[in-house]
């Protein structure tokens, strides 16, 4: 055994690539509570309000701090940076300055051009000019589309497709640069690009895979260079805790200084480092102080991270996020929970730094976690609306113990499986096209099969279901050929080396589509059905609004006459997309998850059939619309609970706002009644919740006097966002939500 | 056999012990100064439920029970429907589900010792200890309160006392002196909590067309009230 891994016990991972193997080994669960964590140092102190201080400058400078247009972001296009020059002790910066951001162009140099311009800056001449030779990514997939495809997407039936920038959504496994240091990946990346160079065929995908492996090696040695230009050689293993977070991070900061993908998860860090930490408490390396002060420091650095936007990308996925999603917490095969000091550590961050959306801390729920740590976790979101649940147990029988969170709700094998993800298709528009025969409402454009609209009503049910899942139908074909294209031209034009060197060659592909407007879609086919609904039509004789007389049950409260409208779409939807084969024989997966963007498609969407006016946002993920839920948060729950995560097994999202109040009277008994909500909607096989502990006034008066609530942070759709990082409309949308409170 | 049912509320946790499935019953004799749900008021107001409905409403609440949740009737006065209460909470513990009932005092009938036998905790408002002012409190006489305290002990029922404390009108220390001596007379007292009154319902009033007649009077202050809570007993 190399000297670095003295105290570990032995497995596999000691001859090849195996963190798993590794972490199962090794890890000690901790059972017990918060009382040993330690607070922050004068240190860490100093740093955090270094970054207050550039936040501050930030929010005032509009959003973004700092532009450097004047080179393309390498792993080494920039020198060392720092936050307090002499004090980091975890080290590494995107650029050479914090908050500073830099130009990714292989995405879509259109994109950032415009992100330059918007920033008053501009790009130098020979970048400019390299892009009349070189092709995008984005130059790549618009050689593609077909016209209808555009159509699409500018009538607003697919939105949020990432064809103009990078698709984000891969987790290199990074704890790799940890454990095994990077000479001894690159020496088993070498052997694989050699038995993949060998073969006895070599087709487009073993020459395609070739290629790309060589370029991951590349990447692996501009990796090294780097880290030694902050003063280490991370040739071989990390000899201790402070060295594997280093190393880690030093893995996941290559990958965001050359990719701006949306979404660019950590993955599952804190019980491996804790391995380390175990090792060095026994050895009497490092304190606890020590140890807290590392994670405090590395977690910092991870909430300077930030990519280059433009305007209209905001307006889409709203406050800046980067989605570092670290997931914390869960159980083992062998039905130990994984739950370790350092999952404290991580969330104590939160204390010692102060409430921050990123990185977007998710605890990955088990009926067996032990209770005094459900009870911290249910304790830093009532104090901190910083962090988001989702279901183990739901999660681990399909994809292991050792899974990672892409983005909000995505679970993926770490370092053998990567995700092609791309948008979400808008169902309420469907049904709108569907009951128009083939016009889009807000337009008046013909698109997709054409046939006579529907009658004068009031509308059949059996014939608006039809015609919904006729236009779904032909909705999915064409998403998933959009998706093909994407991922293609992704893959040849803006290839992510830097992340995928930390994956298995022959990765396993996940696709992942996603849905908006399922509520709006649910209460509007429950309208049809339940009552009586008119359409109305202008006079060109497309409907644009629609009468409704009586009632109609309305997703939200557990009642299942429309709950299982709903549960209908996301099986439809999934069936729909799975008949289309799909680029490097990815798996089908859904989502029901908005981000921010439910604001967005709620604007491309006409008056639909349960009430809701044209361009009002719809209710984000899989939430019910806005204050329709009327009979309490567990009715709440209880509906979205029906959403089953093996249809939509990329996640159902649910953000849940809840005052303190309505939580009980002294602090304990909150903590005590959230671990009850949370057990109680997890029994239920739910898979998602994004918990807020707060009162509307508060973001009312947030929304009005902006500058009171610096830091105030709240969950949105799947993350976190500084609430002033939003924009008013945003704003307004995250206050129009449902709190559940006591009446 | 139906009740009347204002609404539902699913997620209650601060209607007795852990999260509990809250029913409204329409209709109350009281009239409370401080009333938050005057809609609950009129008995032929709401609508009708039968004992599968709320079986059905409390069984997709057990997940989140946990140990000590459950249902809670509240109401208006839930012992107005004594007879659909003992029904109701009888079929629920035959799910394992047990009931507290959320009682003001003002209302006992030949149902109410079955109901309170049936059940497993009272939440009792006391309004007021002073016979002349629980009268101008409630507008009903403060026997009923009397008569449903000698029901609850001889079923040895356990019982959250809860009082509203509204200024002028019972926020003294002298008043807290005076509950502290009236529940004596109360065997089995898990918890005394102090309910500041709230301005929160006035709206509601002005909806309804009832005129609100604490107009003028200020929210509980928190600070006196957190002073009161101190001085309580049990």
């Amino acid at each position: 055994m190399r000297k670095e891994w003295e105290g570990f016990v032995e497995g596999n991972w000691t001859k090849e690539v195996g963190v798993e193997e590794f972490i199962h080994l090794n890890y000690k669960p901790y059972d017990g509570d918060a009382s040993f964590l330690a607070g922050p140092t004068e240190r860490t102190k100093e740093c955090s309000s270094r970054v207050q201080e550039l936040l501050k400058e930030e929010r005032k400078a509009g959003g973004t701090l700092k532009v450097d247009a004047s080179r393309i972001m390498r792993i080494n296009a920039f020198g060392p940076g720092y936050i307090v020059p002499g004090k980091d002790i975890i080290v590494g910066l995107q650029t050479d300055e914090p908050l500073k951001r830099g130009i990714c162009p292989f995405g879509g140099i259109k994109m950032v051009r415009e992100e330059v311009a918007e920033y008053g800056e501009k790009l130098p001449e020979e970048i400019d000019r390299m892009f009349d030779y070189i092709t995008t990514h984005n130059d790549g997939v618009f050689k593609a589309y077909s016209k209808e495809m555009r159509q699409v997407r500018h009538l607003g039936f697919i939105t949020g497709l990432p064809d103009a920038y990078g698709r984000g959504r891969i987790i290199g496994d990074y704890r790799r640069v940890a454990l095994y240091g990077i000479d001894f990946l690159i020496e088993e990346k070498q052997k694989d690009h050699e038995m993949i160079a060998s073969r006895h065929v070599m087709n487009e995908e073993n020459i395609r895979l070739a290629e790309e492996i060589t370029n991951q090696i590349t990447a692996l040695k501009e990796i090294k260079k780097m880290a030694e230009t902050y003063g280490y050689d991370i040739s071989g293993p990390a000899k201790d805790v402070k060295e594997a977070i280093q190393w880690t991070y030093f893995g996941y900061l290559a990958g965001i200084k050359e990719e701006n993908g949306a979404a660019m998860s950590i993955g599952r860090t804190s019980t491996f480092i804790d391995i380390y930490a175990e090792r060095d408490l026994a050895n009497g390396t490092y304190t606890e102080e020590q140890i807290q002060e590392f994670v405090d420091d590395y977690i910092l650095k991870l909430r300077v991270a930030r990519h280059l936007r433009t305007n209209e990308y905001n307006e889409l996925f709203g406050g800046d996020p980067m989605w570092i999603t670290e997931g914390i917490g869960g159980v083992g095969k062998d039905g130990r929970h994984k739950v370790t000091k350092n999952s404290y550590r991580v969330l104590q961050t939160l204390y010692n730094l102060g409430p921050a959306p990123e990185p977007n801390l998710t605890v990955l729920w088990s009926k067996k976690l032990p209770e005094p740590f459900k009870r911290f976790c249910a304790q830093v979101s009532i104090d901190t609306d910083s962090i988001q649940y989702e279901n183990d147990d739901k999660m681990r029988p399909t994809y292991g113990e050792d899974y990672s969170i892409a983005c909000c709700v995505s679970a993926i094998q770490m370092g053998e499986q990567m995700q092609f993800f791309g948008a979400r298709c808008n169902l309420a528009k469907i049904l709108l096209l569907g009951l128009n025969g083939g016009i889009d409402e807000r337009t008046g454009e013909h698109v997709g099969p054409q046939m006579e609209s529907v009658g004068d009503g009031p509308i059949d049910f059996e014939d608006a279901w039809n015609r919904f899942n006729i236009y779904l139908a032909w909705l999915c074909e064409l998403y998933v050929n959009i998706m093909n294209i994407i991922h293609f031209m992704h893959d040849k034009y803006d290839y992510e080396r830097s992340q995928m060197a930390f994956l298995d060659s022959e990765v396993k592909r996940l696709m992942a589509f996603g849905v908006a407007g399922f509520s709006v879609a649910a209460d509007s086919l429950s309208a049809i059905k339940y009552a009586k609904v008119y359409p109305i039509r202008d006079e060109n004789g497309v409907i644009v609004d629609f009468r409704t007389e009586g009632e109609f049950p309305k997703y939200g409260n557990d009642d299942d006459r429309v709950d299982e409208i709903a549960v209908k779409i996301s099986e439809r939807t999934i069936e729909e997309l799975r008949k289309h084969p799909t680029y490097r024989n990815a798996v089908h997966t859904l989502s029901v998850l908005t981000i921010t963007s439910n604001v967005m498609y709620g604007k491309k969407t006409g008056n639909t059939p349960d009430g809701r006016r044209a361009g009002t946002p719809f209710a984000p993920g899989a939430n019910p619309m806005h204050e329709r839920d009327n009979h309490g948060a567990v009715a709440s729950l209880n509906s979205v609970s029906k959403i089953d995560w093996d249809t939509c097994q990329d996640g159902v999202s649910n953000t849940f706002s809840i005052t303190p109040a309505a939580l009980g009277k002294e602090k304990d008994e909150r903590t005590t009644t959230l671990v009850g909500l949370l057990s109680g909607y997890f029994d239920r096989g739910a898979h998602h919740l994004n918990v807020n502990v707060l009162n509307r006034d508060l973001l009312e008066d947030a929304y009005e006097n902006p500058e009171k609530y610096p830091n105030l942070t709240v969950r949105v759709s799947g993350y976190a966002v500084r609430f002033n990082a939003l924009s008013k409309n945003h704003q307004k949308e995250v206050i129009a939500r449902t709190f559940h409170q006591h009446v | 056999m139906k009740g009347r049912l204002h609404s539902i509320e699913t997620f209650g946790a601060v209607d007795g012990p852990g999260i509990r499935t809250v029913f409204f019953m329409q209709g109350c004799p009281a009239r409370c100064l401080y009333c938050h749900n005057p809609d609950s008021w009129n008995p032929g107001e709401g609508r009708d439920i039968d004992i599968d409905e709320i079986v059905h409403w409390a069984v997709r609440g057990i997940p989140y029970y946990g140990e000590k949740g459950g249902v809670t009737f509240s109401g208006g006065e839930p012992l107005l429907q004594g007879e659909f209460l003992i029904e109701a909470i009888n079929a629920l513990k035959k799910e394992g589900i047990g009931s507290a009932i959320d009682a003001s005092g003002t209302y006992v009938d030949e149902f109410t010792d079955g109901a309170v036998e049936a059940s497993d905790l009272v939440l009792l408002d006391i309004k007021h200890t002073d016979p002349e002012r629980f009268k101008i409190i409630t507008g009903r006489e403060q026997d009923t309160l009397y008569k449903l305290i000698d029901i609850i002990n001889k079923h040895d029922r356990h019982v959250w006392i809860r009082n509203v404390v509204v200024p002028d009108i019972n926020d003294t220390e002298e008043d807290m002196r005076a509950l502290n001596d009236f529940i004596k007379q109360i065997k089995h007292i898990d918890k005394v909590e102090l309910l500041g009154y709230h301005t929160m319902a006035v709206q509601k009033y002005g909806k309804l067309g009832i005129t609100y007649r604490l107009k003028g009077v200020p929210p509980m202050d928190a600070e006196r009230l957190a002073e009161l809570k101190k001085l309580i007993e049990y």
